[in-house]
């Protein structure tokens, strides 16, 4: 590049789109722009996400911040009133194949006649297509997913019979069933105990070290910084994105969380 | 009779209405299923209120044409229309009001209901409605049925039976977890929507069976009469066609050995009654197995409080726990431990211990996950794993029995 085309502001705005596009193709989800409303309050305004490939980001903010919101409109799950979302640089209806996704325990009724193996199967939908029936080597994988969560012994009981953290693990082995390389969790940690959460993160970690990328919404601050690699701060609008070490700071979490957070508080995480 | 009835043995029209019923009953049962597991039951109940306009305006129209008003065919084709409509008008109404579900069924059952009894007592003063029996769609009338009506309600059921097997992976996914089904890319709408049309389809066959009235019973007593038997809801999905089959066998069957017993009903009560049997009967969620299982589970719980307290030496004063420690031979007439209850008691105790070390080793999840201050700890563990604990424990040891 010619010392005149640098200094040509036309052409450093043209570069920079180029740069823009290059992250978007590689960026396993990327949103530009979106809104989401419920009724006429949006949820999720005007909001750009890039996510690292083949890196740990959690997604964090306030109580009603749109964090959820944000990841079920990446999803397709809610439908967004403005926006864009790729998908490895593609779009959604593309890439729902290389997408895991591992919902709120509470959106599920857990008295629904199902055993914890047929909840992983569900996970090798895909596959089996409309008339194909469960044969053994499918069994078998949903079986290794379990063992992987470490829950194989649980595998012929209903769902119903197991704690919340147990619930949550089954369903973690379902989207592992899918292989997908894309993993979004909406708050796999709310209300699970400490093995749960032992289990799901050295899973979660396990993911990274094979290349796969894994988003999770978090609502634990206190942790954020052993368990993550990237942090996206949200209050509605984007607040900070990037490394933990950089974009989890003490500005940020003022502006995301106000007054909602103690001044010590913040001061006590920024530091850790 | 009643042998005659169930063998077939009753007449052309007879064989005719139970086997149409045993197909009808089966389809029904099967979808019946996933609007039970999908909690939108009732749902039903409107589709079916909403067919009698339909049927009306169908037998008008046909009549004004010139043509043979009672037309199976073509009044079914009514009653979907007017179905497709009721439905269509509780989708609009939930989606895009404040009403709930609930409400929205209210509304669309009476309208569509009372809309079709005024277009009823229209036909009938109109002078052409006495021999078109208009009323049978109501409670179900199989005394004329004729050999083509019998087509038509078999054509209904098998098409709808083999739309259900295409489908049933994607409707028991969105009706266990419609948000994961989303994420899927499955069409949850489309496929609510398909689910409520075989709903509509069955409902349609079975208005001359049992009515539109009834045929709400048809569809969800097969389902959740297979409930008590399963904790799978493949197995859910078949039974819930098996029970339903029968009970529209043998209500079709008792309904023809008797003049003037009406089959619809007759089909309903069938139906209740395997209902009832599930209910009482069925193992884990019936209500005799919970029974007892409360009363093992007391005793239990009796027990291992007595011998925790006599390992204590601590007074008991509940009259249930003596009398079944007395019984077991671990206490004596006079309230002191024996030999065997002494020993009993003391390994009560050690167990406490042993769970107390089990329940902090997250290596031995799934075994602790069975603690429930009951069982004996050697039902789970290994006698390996008993002594390696009780290595950690460190004090005296004991023999294992």
């Amino acid at each position: 590049m010619s010392l005149d085309a640098a200094n040509s502001p036309v052409e450093n705005r043209v570069v920079a789109g180029l740069d823009q596009d290059a992250k978007i193709a590689q960026s396993p989800l990327a949103v530009r722009g979106l809104t989401v409303s419920y009724g006429e309050k949006p949820a999720v305004f005007s909001v750009d996400m890039t996510v690292e490939p083949g890196q740990m980001t959690a997604i964090i903010g306030p109580n009603g911040a749109g964090k959820s919101t944000l990841l079920k409109a990446a999803l397709g799950i809610v439908a967004p009133i403005s926006g864009r979302v790729t998908i490895f640089g593609r779009p959604l209806a593309e890439q729902r194949a290389r997408i895991a996704y591992v919902p709120q325990r509470a959106s599920v009724d857990w008295d629904f006649p199902t055993r914890v193996i047929d909840v992983v199967l569900m996970g090798l939908y895909r596959e089996l297509g409309l008339l194909g029936w469960i044969k053994g080597n499918h069994r078998a994988r949903a079986l290794d997913c379990l063992s992987r969560v470490g829950m194989a012994d649980f595998a012929t009981r209903q769902i119903g019979q197991l704690s919340g953290g147990q619930q949550q693990r089954v369903f973690l082995a379902r989207a592992l069933a899918q292989g997908a390389d894309l993993y979004l969790l909406d708050e796999p940690f709310a209300g699970v105990d400490a093995a749960t959460e032992k289990a799901i993160i050295s899973v979660l970690k396990s993911l990274r070290a094979a290349g796969k990328t894994v988003v999770v919404v978090h609502h634990d601050l206190a942790t954020v910084a052993e368990y993550f690699d990237n942090v996206f701060l949200i209050n509605t609008r984007r607040v900070a994105e990037g490394p933990v070490a950089e974009a989890f700071s003490e500005e940020s979490l003022q502006v995301a969380y106000g007054g909602r957070l103690a001044a010590t508080q913040i001061d006590q995480l920024a530091r850790a | 009779m009643l042998l005659d009835a169930f063998t077939l043995q009753l007449g052309y029209n007879a064989t005719l209405v139970a086997i149409g019923a045993a197909l009808l009953g089966t389809a029904a049962g099967i979808t019946g299923t996933f609007l039970f597991l999908r909690k939108r039951a009732l749902v039903s109940d409107a589709v079916s209120h909403a067919t009698l306009p339909g049927v009306c305006i169908a037998f008008l129209l046909m009549a004004l044409a010139g043509g043979d008003g009672r037309n199976l065919a073509g009044l079914l084709l009514g009653s979907a229309v007017s179905a497709g409509i009721g439905l269509w008008c509780m989708n609009w109404l939930t989606r895009n009001t404040r009403l709930a579900e609930d409400a929205a069924i209210g509304a669309v059952l009476s309208v569509f209901f009372g809309f079709g009894i005024v277009l009823l007592t229209v036909i009938q003063t109109l002078g052409v409605g006495q021999k078109a029996g208009l009323e049978g769609f109501l409670l179900g009338s199989t005394a004329g049925m004729l050999y083509s009506d019998a087509l038509v309600i078999a054509a209904g059921g098998a098409v709808t039976l083999l739309l259900v097997l295409l489908t049933r992976r994607p409707m028991t996914l969105v009706a266990f977890d419609p948000e994961y089904a989303a994420a899927r890319g499955l069409p949850v709408e489309r496929i609510d929507l398909l689910m409520m049309g075989l709903v509509m389809a069955v409902t349609v066959v079975g208005l001359k069976i049992v009515g539109l009235i009834l045929i709400v019973a048809l569809l969800i007593i097969p389902a959740v009469t297979a409930r008590f038997w399963s904790e799978r809801s493949d197995h859910v999905v078949l039974l819930a066609g098996l029970f339903g089959g029968i009970a529209a066998y043998i209500g079709a069957a008792l309904s023809a050995s008797a003049p003037n017993l009406p089959t619809g009903p007759i089909i309903v009560l069938v139906s209740f009654a395997l209902f009832a049997l599930s209910l009482f009967l069925a193992p884990n969620r019936g209500v005799l197995a919970a029974v007892l299982r409360h009363m093992r589970f007391q005793r239990r719980v009796h027990l291992r409080q007595g011998l925790l307290a006599l390992a204590q030496g601590q007074a008991i004063y509940e009259s249930l726990t003596l009398r079944l420690l007395r019984r077991a031979g671990l206490l004596r007439a006079d309230g002191v431990a024996t030999a065997k209850g002494q020993a009993r008691a003391a390994k009560a105790l050690r167990d406490e211990r042993r769970w107390e070390v089990v329940r902090g080793d997250v290596t031995q999840e799934a075994a602790a996950a069975l603690y429930d201050g009951l069982r004996d700890i050697e039902t789970v563990l290994t006698v390996d794993q008993i002594q390696e604990i009780d290595r950690r424990i460190g004090g005296p040891r004991e023999v294992l029995s």
